[in-house]
């Protein structure tokens, strides 16, 4: 693959809910090993464009490509496979588990046990398990989590949780990691932790589309920034730009065009 | 890696343990108590790992249990074949049904999932019941007979008892290494939070699914053992209450734990046993007991024990 060959592409994608158009002809495209934030104000449609691209539901119309691969109707499981990784706006744990059980589930799409696989226990499969806990525990490094691998998930405190959930969908090996809202709820120091975290995770090679409200952080991190208002796309460009530009100031502040 | 070893010296104890009951004890009542105990907690481990593990309801297992027994008993009694060809025709006859069942019904979750699982028992219990020439109706199917291997036969209770307790004990060490693998993360990661377990990579339908056949695989195995155990079945054992019994051996034991399916397919195999001194008022009292089990350890008696030593050590310790 050329290097400027788009990781992500999408192009004039339309979903719409009954009589509500989520989302109207929006087309971009996202470069390999870049950080792109995804803006606009509530209820512009980026949730659900995450949700489309996942494969949570299918587009009406419109294609979305990955590596030059289209993924649309593809299961959600398929896709993490293709390498697509997400996280949740409101943090969904497996909160019965211990922390490291967690990333194992997450390494599910990079191992292969089966049933009878586990029942049989073959030195394969037993190989398999030690490589899936190695690889577990240095992801738990990766996060600064690995003193609390065996406390259940669900007994950590919020921020711990987040940085849980980024290892996790890490965990699969993605190219593409969406993060939706992952400074929510954290405070300061956390969020500048954070935002360090994904300049890490691209240094790591994965690209990241990430939804944030923290404005902040996102012209801190991102290369890239597109703006959603209604269901569209009315802004594209590097962070500076796109601050500037008087359609979002219009979207943001209601300032009449 | 820790528990695997526990795991392992407590299947050791448990196996000496069922040895020596088996051994000692010489009274045909007790042996065949136990026998129940044995197939019932095949039973409830099966619907375990169904919904203790995967968190999916299953309010028809008698089913599958019933399926086991029937066609155990069909195939042995009406056409003379040997039970040991008929256990794998009986087990292939469950595992159909449940991959038919399970494709439409597992896309439902929660209380619709329990009403669909309710309906399908209903339906077998009901074919069970009315198929007159093939099952012989509600009177019940007589004359099943015992098991045997070449010139050994199961006809002892204790002979029986053996069978059946190592069968138990070969399903406890099966589901422990499936629990304790990557499909028993996937399980209880579905358990947790099933959008979740699909947005990180696990197949949800197809696990479910794969959970699903494998439980009533051995909820039929269960019916094949009480066929040839008490070589009469009548559908009234493969009833909804049957079913409702199953679900109670669980969630009274212990959700998502191997050893709470011995501890309640115990408990509720014994209580009516022990409550016959109450006469008229058994089924009351067995209620009773029911909810105090569950009022003071909601967890089942599992959790609950672990509880309450936990508790009894710190105590010990200020």
């Amino acid at each position: 693959m050329a290097s400027d060959a788009p990781l992500l592409e999408i192009d004039s994608l339309f979903k719409a809910f009954g009589g509500v158009r989520a989302i109207e002809d929006v087309t971009f495209s996202i470069q390999p090993k870049t950080i792109t934030g995804l803006i606009g104000p509530n209820g512009a449609g980026k949730t659900t464009l995450f949700n489309l691209i996942t494969g949570i539901f299918p587009a009406d119309s419109g294609t979305i490509r990955l590596k030059g691969q289209p993924v649309n109707g593809k299961a959600v499981h398929d896709l993490v496979k293709m390498g697509i990784a997400r996280t949740f706006q409101n943090v969904e744990l497996f909160s019965s588990m211990s922390v490291l059980e967690n990333i194992l589930v997450g390494l599910h799409s990079r191992t292969t046990c089966g049933l009878l696989g586990s029942v049989l226990k073959t030195p394969r499969i037993r190989n398999e398990e030690r490589m899936a806990r190695q690889k577990a525990s240095e992801l738990l490094e990766f996060v600064g989590l690995s003193d609390h691998a065996d406390r259940k998930s669900g007994n950590l405190p919020f921020g711990w949780q987040r940085l849980l959930e980024l290892a996790r969908a890490l965990a699969s090996e993605p190219d593409l990691i969406l993060l939706d809202e992952p400074a929510a709820g954290l405070n300061m120091s956390e969020t500048d932790m954070l935002g360090e975290l994904i300049q890490n995770i691209r240094k790591q090679g994965v690209t990241v589309l990430l939804v944030e409200h923290d404005m902040a952080l996102t012209m801190r991190v991102c290369d890239q920034i597109i703006v959603l208002d209604r269901g569209r796309k009315i802004a594209e460009g590097p962070p500076r730009v796109v601050q500037s530009d008087e359609a979002v100031m219009a979207a943001y502040l209601g300032k009449p065009k | 890696m820790i528990r695997t070893d526990t795991h392992t010296i407590a299947c050791i104890v448990f196996a000496a343990a069922a040895l020596a009951t088996g051994i000692l004890i010489d009274d045909a009542y007790y042996l065949q108590v136990l026998i129940f105990i044995g197939i019932n907690t095949l039973l409830a481990l099966s619907l375990n790992m169904l919904m203790g593990y995967a968190g999916q309801i299953s309010l028809g297992h008698a089913a599958f249990y019933g399926i086991g027994a029937y066609t155990t008993a069909i195939l042995s009694t009406t056409y003379n074949l040997s039970p040991w060809l008929a256990l794998p025709i009986a087990i292939f006859a469950a595992v159909t049904v449940a991959y038919i069942v399970g494709i439409p019904t597992l896309r439902l979750t929660g209380y619709y999932l329990g009403m669909g699982t309710l309906g399908f028992g209903m339906i077998v219990s009901i074919i069970f019941r009315e198929w007159y020439s093939v099952t012989g109706g509600a009177s019940g199917f007589v004359g099943i007979p015992p098991l045997e291997i070449g010139s050994f036969s199961f006809d002892t209770d204790q002979r029986y008892f053996f069978l059946v307790w190592g069968v138990v004990l070969f399903f406890f060490i099966i589901c422990r290494r499936i629990v304790d693998s990557r499909v028993g993360r996937a399980l209880r990661a579905i358990h947790d939070g099933e959008h979740a377990a699909a947005a990180v990579g696990v197949n949800t339908a197809a696990m479910k699914l794969s959970i699903f056949v494998l439980s009533a695989a051995m909820a039929s195995l269960a019916g094949f053992l009480y066929a040839h155990q008490v070589f009469f079945i009548s559908p009234e054992t493969f009833s909804f209450l049957a079913s409702i019994r199953i679900v109670t051996m669980v969630v009274i034991g212990g959700m998502a734990s191997i050893w709470g399916s011995l501890l309640g397919a115990s408990l509720l195999t014994l209580l009516p046993e022990w409550l016959h001194a109450f006469a008229d008022y058994e089924m009351m009292v067995y209620g009773l007991v029911l909810m105090l089990v569950m009022i003071f350890l909601p967890q089942g008696l599992t959790r609950g024990i672990i509880d309450l030593y936990e508790k009894s050590r710190k105590n010990r310790n200020k």
